[in-house]
């Protein structure tokens, strides 16, 4: 795929995951050059089984996570959308963290700065191995695509709507 | 260090609630690299001199959760579970899949050994280096689905309070119990999530005795660093590129076989194995697919196979119940088996035996037994208390395992697995009731028949395996070829997927796990000496078994009688395995494997593998 002028995002259609976190492996050999699930930018929760989703930066129309940062260590990238974080800056303080809807940023686990997906540059490599391998829950579009105030919910919040679209009523079971 | 380890093995003595880390040097992990391996060695070395008399459900049992260096590397994620085994009384590797082994390694830890027997119901969590033995009384008795969603919640809110600017963790992996292990039935699983099991073995019963009902870990460090990880991602991508195209498996995981195996290759267990054939369209996966299943793709750690499915009925009469595909071996065993031919029905069976914390394998055999017995008139509604146990009655075999699972009346001899129960059974009817059960060694076998000579599985197959009926781990000739009990020690040693390796080249594994370790290693080289050395040892282990139960490989390693009776129908009617011919393989393969004509690795073998230890040890059974 040829990498993306325009600002881009991720589409989701989270009920098709299977849960294999291929995403969470590209992500972090991407990022961190190893395989580390806890460092990936994107990670997938199994708070039910059956109920994998992946959960990473939506790129809120009005940035809070951006807007709170109190060591300007957050910024966004014109050019792809993302929420791009300076590690030096970044006092792993947490703000950001409450700040978000979806509580989506987490901190590194060894180093004093917060994670967020940066979009790869705009050429997600989580996206391109979902593709890869047949799942499609991932697809990056243009950001004019991008619906209002989507996919920044808590993970408690998405388990709760696909774990009720799976298992229906049976789901209150297991929440 | 070997590239590729995390370095450190976590010991808990439950007993004494002591932790300690420890290590294995590097030519022990060169030579028995993991899992099952490694578990092999602990157990000899721990368990060696006095194998004969430990108790599998005492606190003398050593219980190994290990992984291998390949677990988080080779796509679909796996540990091994051993101990000496309730079953066999030897040792057996069990490995399960889930996220359990990378979450152990990314915290530090290749592998934890679990001693003594904790005072009360008790789980083990781990977060990287901390290490607790947390209270479990109110998770006691909790079903399967009801023990992940406590644990996930506690222990998540536990990260929370712990870490409280991180943000959210993600949930912890859980390696648990259900009621039946909780009462050390025999036939009780190591589970994950709701429906994985590390069934055979059963260690699900050695955790219940040690009171132990779940351990949880959560690493937020990095998988071990490899010795060439260009080479590893490009050994990743060329797994993963192989197993996006392989459709069957893709689309329908093993359950394609569950109409297949029974009406073509017709070696499928039909009514306790009273037929292997059948033609019932229903069992046909496409039903599955159509009727039951919620989620067509559903993998473990970086598996491109997705052989699981989401299944749960939503309506009727079993409304509500959630399992995995049922994948083959539970379509078989939980199906055909006991005469029940709809997916609806075998779903609801599947589903109960995960919630119980039972294997579907051995307790389905167990199930097909008690209602052959039913069937002949030997076990009657009285001693069933009540339960008509008959053929393609779910609800009656509902009602049996939850017997089973809580060691009720008739279901507490049951819960002693097939082959312990046609003994006890069998003396208080006074009557022979061993040609009923389709077992080796304490192990029932697993789903694939021998006689239709159509399937994988042949004459010396479970006769000759040092895993008794394990279907995943089964004896072949030549010793060294492809489908070798050999292979299968790499695949749960190194630990990758089986069904992530089937149809890539022998070699590719080998590649894989010098990629990580920086280990150079051949398939010869891991045959001879390496993997023969690892047979020997849980050959001896099974050899000296007890306390309960021995085996003597003149009478013991056989095939069930059922398997000398011809096929009573379908396209191989009349065929049948020949006595002479097994013998002859037997003979064949106790050369091949340096054991001599009675079946006891000789002398010269063990001492050429360094093993003089256990070469003493067999000095006993040497008449």
């Amino acid at each position: 795929m040829t990498e993306k002028k325009e600002p881009i995002w991720i589409a989701r259609e989270l009920s098709r995951c299977s849960g294999c976190r291929k995403c969470e492996i590209a992500c972090s050999l991407s990022h961190e050059k190893r395989i580390w699930p806890e460092a990936s930018r994107i990670r997938v929760f199994m708070l039910v089984p059956g109920v994998e989703f992946p959960h990473f930066c939506a790129q809120c129309r009005d940035y809070p996570c951006v807007q709170v940062c109190p060591s300007k260590a957050l910024s966004t990238s014109k050019r792809t959308g993302a929420v791009l974080v300076k590690p030096d800056k970044c006092t792993a303080c947490g703000l950001c963290i409450d700040a978000c809807p979806g509580r989506i940023p987490h901190l590194h686990p060894t180093e004093k700065y917060v994670l967020i997906c940066d979009l790869c540059r705009g050429n997600p490599q989580c996206v391109k191995v979902c593709r890869e391998g047949g799942w499609n829950v991932l697809k990056t579009v243009s950001r004019a695509n991008r619906a209002y105030e989507l996919y920044a919910r808590k993970p408690e919040e998405t388990t709760r709507d696909l774990a009720v679209k799976m298992y229906g009523e049976k789901a209150e079971e297991f929440l | 260090m070997i590239s590729g380890y995390a370095g450190k093995f976590l010991e808990v003595d439950l007993s004494t609630e002591d932790f300690k880390e420890i290590t294995f040097n590097d030519e022990v992990l060169r030579n028995y690299v993991g899992g099952r391996g490694l578990a092999a060695k602990t157990l000899w070395d721990r368990l060696g001199t006095e194998w004969e008399t430990i108790d599998p459900l005492g606190p003398g049992n050593v219980l190994t959760l290990f992984t291998g260096p390949l677990t988080g590397f080779f796509p679909g994620g796996r540990i091994c579970v051993s101990g000496k085994s309730p079953q066999s009384n030897g040792m057996v590797g069990s490995t399960v899949g889930g996220e359990f082994g990378v979450e152990l390694r990314c915290a530090g830890y290749d592998g934890i050994i679990v001693t003594g027997e904790a005072k009360n119901p008790s789980y083990l969590f781990v977060k990287d280096s901390e290490v607790e033995i947390r209270d479990a009384r109110h998770i006691w008795g909790k079903d399967a689905k009801q023990t992940v969603r406590l644990l996930t919640k506690e222990c998540r809110e536990l990260l929370k309070e712990r870490s409280p600017s991180y943000g959210e963790f993600k949930e912890p992996s859980i390696l648990y119990i259900g009621p039946a292990g909780e009462r050390k039935v025999r036939t009780a699983v190591v589970a994950a999530k709701w429906t994985h099991g590390a069934g055979y073995g059963g260690y699900g019963a050695v955790m219940g005795a040690k009171k132990l009902k779940a351990v949880v870990a959560k690493g937020t460090g990095p998988l071990p660093e490899v010795a060439d990880m260009r080479k590893v991602k490009r050994l990743i991508n060329a797994v993963c590129d192989k197993f996006y195209e392989f459709e069957l498996w893709r689309r329908w995981g093993t359950g394609a076989a569950g109409y297949e195996v029974g009406a073509r290759l017709s070696s499928e267990p039909v009514r306790n194995w009273q037929d292997e054939w059948h033609d019932e369209k229903t069992f046909g996966v496409d039903q599955f697919e159509n009727r039951v299943w919620v989620k067509q793709s559903w993998s473990d750690f970086g598996c491109p196979t997705c052989c699981l499915k989401v299944a749960m009925v939503k309506t009727g009469k079993f409304k509500g119940a959630i399992t995995d595909n049922p994948d083959y071996e539970l379509q078989a065993y939980l199906g055909p088996n006991l005469g029940v031919f709809t997916p609806e029905e075998n779903v609801f069976l599947a589903s109960l035996i995960d919630d119980l914390g039972l294997c579907g394998i051995q307790t389905g055999n167990v199930l097909g037994f008690a209602a052959e017995l039913f069937q002949r008139g030997i076990l009657t509604r009285k001693d069933l208390e009540g339960i008509v146990l008959r053929w393609g009655d779910v609800e009656a075999f509902a009602a049996l395992a939850r017997k089973i699972a809580l060691r009720e009346g008739i279901g507490d001899l049951l819960a002693e697995g097939t082959y312990r129960a046609a003994l006890k059974i069998g003396k208080t009817k006074k009557l022979d009731l061993l040609g009923y059960a389709v077992q080796s060694k304490g192990i029932g076998i697993g789903a694939h028949g021998i006689r239709s000579g159509k399937d994988f599985a042949h004459m010396i197959s479970y006769a000759c395996s040092v895993q008794g009926g394990d279907h995943t781990s089964t004896a072949s000739l030549p010793l060294d070829g492809s489908g070798s009990e050999l292979y299968a020690i790499f695949n749960d040693s190194a630990i990758c997927c089986m069904f992530n390796t089937f149809g890539l080249r022998r070699m590719t594994r080998f590649e894989f796990y010098t990629a990580v370790t920086g280990l150079e290693l051949t398939p010869e080289k891991w045959c001879r000496p390496k993997a023969l050395r690892i047979l020997q040892l849980q050959r001896a282990m099974l050899l000296l078994a007890g306390p309960d139960l021995k085996w003597n490989p003149k009478i013991h390693d056989a095939n069930p009688d059922r398997f000398y009776e011809p096929l009573s129908s379908g396209p191989y009617k009349g065929r049948t395995t020949h006595r002479a011919k097994v013998e002859r393989n037997k003979q064949e393969y106790y050369e091949e494997a340096g054991w001599d004509e009675n079946g006891i690795p000789k002398s010269e073998t063990l001492r050429r593998l360094g093993l003089r230890d256990i070469d003493k040890a067999l000095n006993k059974l040497r008449k």
